[in-house]
């Protein structure tokens, strides 16, 4: 039974490449990647076999507990629970809870994590080869990290779930849990201080993990290294009691979740004309309209929203790291560029429901300009505030009106650019009420490539600007500045409306494409 | 099935040889046919017989691969813009933009086509009222049921008192009362001189709804005509089934009897 529901999983994982070839290539990069990384981790295993058996269970629980964090996290704002295998489809059948259990765990070593992370578990093996005891139990130990980490992911995902009823919790949800993890770089690298002082804490911190669910595991092997096997044995069982505890509490959170199936909770909340009542009532007004209240309303906009105050406080972080403010400098159009491009997959995000654009009839550069005023309402104040504070507190004046410049033309220009590529070109984005961090399987090259050449376009398009900002800093000449000023809102303004115009004609040349693309990627 | 064809302008629909194939398999393979001008028209046919695909193709949702079709003598792929507006269309298994309410979202269709404020406002709310979404208008379409989002889905394509409506599976979760509330609505139209195509395989609705039917399977055309010619002596269901084949003997599964 278990084996079915393995095979189960391979089958389904095999006809989705069936279905678009894009995604067995997205696979099979990324798989290929993840191999590139464990292969250079494994050469880092190894080298680290020469080092003594302390050291080596220090690094080995900070790194086994770290994956294992991640496996519990990670779900939890990227993908939500993986209901490949949807556990409620299997209540008809007469399946016992344990197989279903065993099942549905197992089955999460199918796909490129699962796989990868296994192999990376199982290498641990190489640091510890001085030691044949500590070897074999570095493989049984991998395996049940292994475990350990599609227990927890299982458990955290259901537990969630379980919260979560509610469309509202799960749209906040899912975008204020990526904010800790967007700063935890910079916040590491700045309370660090440097890598020494941290060799000062880290044996503390990776005796602790040893002991949790985390990093039990990962330590028996350095027990048994150093002669200690009344501690290895006595942690090896607290690790077996770990997870045991989690599979339980998984097992049970999963089998109230099928037997009481919560309602789902809907607003009763009268919503009234909203934004519609404030733009004209235009085919372009509407389309404006309705842009603006996705971008209050839809997770996957506001998504880009929450980068506008979290943009400048990493670079503050990275200011404050190289010691030079300069950096701020260009907080102006780096969100500029940002915000323009947050409309470039616009079409994608619409999904199916854009059929309604095409059905009836809407014209193309009414549909290109009403998403232009919307993303560009909420972008444009932004714009300035990121190009004028900084100048003005960090007492650089006469930046001022070169980076307004800059950032003026970025953010015209940019809309004009993503008004083109929305028109023109589709890709795999989360579908409308899914969590704005997931990445759909295989959406990776198609789209890496598609945002790679938007990016470089709205670059190539500030070049202008860009040269009149060197000019002032080589000649120290301000009237440089104030020319980038002038040059950059009428090029912006140029590209802007050639971008509409250009776009908007390709839109109503390729509806029907659009249309398929879109039902393609549902 | 008859051979004489009208002319495209005095029907409301006209196809000619429309097909299309994706990959090895053939959707539509080259259907002709005219939907007369005030007909309620259905067209039955299996699933995936390519019903949904030839109505994609004739409302410029999907670019045929052969064929041509026209909406009132108005050449759908040659001006799409003029074709579309005086269209309505229900189409089957698209998302609706349901973080907008009902009233938002019909009103948005309505401003979508250029209709002006005030009308789109007063018809919204007819609509709105006939369909039974009153109280529901001001939530969201995100939180409502499959009948409900049918019904909305169907307010969209009327907003614009289109002269053809193209229906496809419009009845499919929608409760009895609101599909008798739909099928009035909908013979009021054509008495008054609009013109409606749905899809369905509810041949019963079909046989008691429809003026004329066309049945599909397999991307081909099996019959067209007024109802009663296409059905002769028998019920629609019995001939649908003659036409299309595939009923099983009544041998198959012996062991399914329990006693």
């Amino acid at each position: 039974m278990v084996a079915h529901l393995l095979k189960l999983k391979l089958l389904l994982l095999r006809n989705s490449f069936k279905r678009s070839p894009w995604q067995l290539v997205g696979v099979i990069i990324g798989g290929l990647y993840g191999l590139g990384v464990i292969a250079m981790l494994g050469v880092g295993l190894f080298y680290l076999g020469t080092r003594e058996p302390n050291e080596i269970a220090m690094y080995l629980v900070l790194a086994v507990s770290l994956i294992t964090l991640g496996w519990t996290v990670i779900p939890l704002v990227a993908f939500g629970v993986d209901l490949t295998l949807d556990p409620a489809r299997f209540t008809t059948f007469t399946l016992s809870r344990p197989k279903l259990a065993t099942g549905l765990l197992l089955s999460g070593f199918i796909g490129i994590p699962g796989v990868l992370t296994l192999l990376l578990l199982l290498g641990q093996t190489l640091a510890w080869r001085a030691n044949i005891a500590a070897m074999v139990a570095a493989v049984i130990c991998g395996l049940l990290s292994a475990l350990m980490c599609l227990a927890l992911a299982r458990w955290s995902t259901t537990s969630m779930t379980q919260l979560t009823g509610s469309r509202k919790f799960k749209d906040v949800a899912g975008i204020i849990a990526i904010i800790p993890l967007i700063l935890l770089g910079p916040i590491i690298s700045t309370s660090m201080g440097g890598f020494e002082s941290a060799l000062d804490w880290l044996p503390t911190v990776s005796a602790v993990l040893g002991w949790t669910p985390l990093g039990a595991f990962a330590a028996v092997p350095g027990d048994l290294a150093s002669g200690a096997l009344l501690v290895g044995l006595a942690r090896f069982v607290l690790g077996l009691g770990y997870l045991a505890l989690v599979v339980w509490a998984w097992e049970r959170g999963l089998h109230k979740a099928m037997e009481n199936p919560m309602a789902p909770k809907t607003s009763a909340k009268a919503v009234g004309m909203g934004m519609f009542n404030i733009f004209p009532s235009t085919p372009t007004g509407a389309v404006a309209a309705r842009t603006m209240t996705y971008w209050l309303k839809d997770p996957r906009y506001a998504a880009s929203i929450v980068i506008v105050p979290l943009l400048p406080v990493i670079i503050y972080f990275a200011s404050v790291n190289t010691g030079s403010t300069i950096i701020m400098m260009w907080l102006g159009p780096m969100l500029a560029i940002l915000m323009a491009f947050s409309i470039s997959a616009d079409i994608s995000y619409d999904s199916t429901a854009f059929s309604l654009h095409v059905l009836t009839g809407v014209s193309g550069v009414a549909d290109r300009t009403g998403r232009v005023i919307a993303c560009g309402l909420i972008a444009l104040p932004v714009t300035l505030l990121a190009a004028i504070l900084p100048p003005v507190f960090l007492d650089r004046m006469y930046m001022l009106p070169l980076l307004l410049g800059i950032s003026l033309c970025a953010l015209l220009g940019g809309l004009g650019v993503s008004s083109v590529a929305s028109a023109r070109f589709t890709y795999s984005v989360p579908l409308p009420g899914e969590s704005p961090f997931k990445t759909p399987p295989g959406a990776g090259a198609r789209m890496a490539v598609t945002q790679l050449a938007t990016f470089g376009i709205m670059f190539v398009l500030l070049i202008p600007v860009i040269g009149l900002a060197i000019a002032q800093m080589v000649t120290g000449n301000e009237l440089f500045g104030w020319l980038a000023l002038g040059v950059g809102i009428v090029l912006g303004s140029v590209f802007l409306l050639i971008g509409i115009r250009l776009g908007g004609r390709w839109m109503e040349n390729r509806m029907p494409e659009l249309m398929q693309a879109v039902m393609v990627n549902k | 099935m008859s051979n004489s064809y009208l002319d495209p302008s005095t029907a409301a629909l006209s196809i000619r040889s429309l097909g299309k194939r994706f990959g090895e398999k053939v959707a539509v393979n080259g259907i002709s046919l005219d939907v007369p001008s005030g007909s309620f028209f259905g067209l039955v046919g299996p699933n995936g017989a390519g019903k949904t695909t030839a109505l994609s193709m004739a409302t410029g949702l999907m670019r045929p691969d052969a064929g041509q079709a026209w909406i009132h003598g108005i050449d759908v792929w040659a001006e799409p813009m003029r074709a579309k507006a005086s269209l309505g269309v229900l189409a089957d298994g698209v998302r609706l933009f349901d973080r907008l309410s009902g009233r938002q979202l019909v009103t948005y269709s309505g401003l979508l086509r250029g209709m002006d404020r005030a009308t789109v406002d007063e018809r919204t709310e007819d609509l709105l009222r006939v369909l039974d979404l009153d109280d529901a208008g001001s939530k969201l379409v995100v939180d409502y049921s499959a009948g409900m989002t049918k019904k909305i889905a169907l307010a969209t394509a009327l907003i614009h008192s289109p002269r053809v409506l193209v229906l496809d599976e419009p009845f499919e979760a929608v409760d009895p009362v609101s599909a008798a509330n739909i099928r009035d609505i909908l013979s009021d139209y054509v008495s008054h001189g609009g013109t409606v195509i749905v899809s369905s395989h509810v041949m019963d609705l079909v046989q008691r709804m429809c003026s004329h039917v066309a049945v599909i399977a397999n991307g081909n055309l099996l019959a067209a005509g007024s109802v009663d010619e296409v059905r002769g002596d028998q019920s629609l269901e019995d001939r649908f089934v003659d036409l299309v084949g595939g009923r099983g003997t009544n041998e198959g599964l012996s062991w399914l009897h329990t006693s």
